[in-house]
């Protein structure tokens, strides 16, 4: 009895680490991201972040935050491999991350206006490669 | 006599360039109240608060060839880390 209890336990442990574990493979945007992305409070910028379209509020500025840190680190780590600066590598991810919006979400287009993307294509810095 | 004639002219001879002069007088102040707001306009600068945010680009060491270099690079971290993107 005490023995298959342990093995229970066990077998509940490793599910859960294995639940950690495959977790960051499939992982998809936080609900509170997604909602303020598709509701166009927040948008994508041309320099690679995210930014606040409408009011701020503390909640926005911290979700906002918490995904620019999380992508500078990324953009460090990446563009230190490539060997180009940093704002490089933001910049071009920038380009590409405007490309994928889809249609009703923000973005930033040159002059610093924020459009509401349509199915044509996105207003893009100068710099960015043609699609 | 004479005498009568300078000191009272009929009219009053001393009145004649006080009545000018005070015309001219007036007609100056109004010219001045006239001018005032004018001159205050002129002394002003409108600013007006752009309801956009001013962005100012100093990414002057971006090479061109570098962003289009990475374009697929960038694409594959955005697919690697969906979560932030």
């Amino acid at each position: 009895m005490k023995t298959t209890k342990c093995i229970a336990a066990a077998g509940a442990v490793s599910l859960l680490a294995l639940g950690i574990l495959a977790a960051p493979a499939q992982a998809q945007r936080d609900p509170a991201y997604a909602a303020a992305r598709s509701s166009g409070e927040i948008g994508e910028k041309m320099d690679g972040y995210l930014g606040i379209v409408g009011t701020e509020t503390p909640e926005l500025r911290r979700l906002v935050n918490d995904i620019n840190i999380k992508r500078r680190a990324v953009y460090a780590q990446k563009s230190q491999e490539e060997q180009v600066t940093l704002d490089e590598y933001a910049l071009a991810t920038g380009c590409q991350l405007i490309l994928k919006t889809v249609p009703g979400e923000k973005y930033q287009a040159p002059g610093g206006v924020w459009e509401t993307r349509t199915s044509a294509p996105p207003k893009r810095d100068p710099r960015c490669p043609p699609a | 006599m004479n005498h009568s004639k300078l000191t009272a002219p009929p009219g009053g001879v001393t009145d004649a360039p006080m009545q000018s002069r005070r015309t001219c007088d007036r007609a100056r102040w109004r010219f001045g109240w006239a001018i005032a707001p004018i001159a205050m306009l002129g002394g002003c600068i409108n600013l007006t608060a752009p309801d956009q945010p001013i962005v100012i680009e100093l990414n002057i060491n971006i090479r061109q060839e570098v962003i289009y270099m990475l374009a697929d690079e960038a694409a594959e971290t955005i697919e690697e880390n969906a979560d932030i993107f």
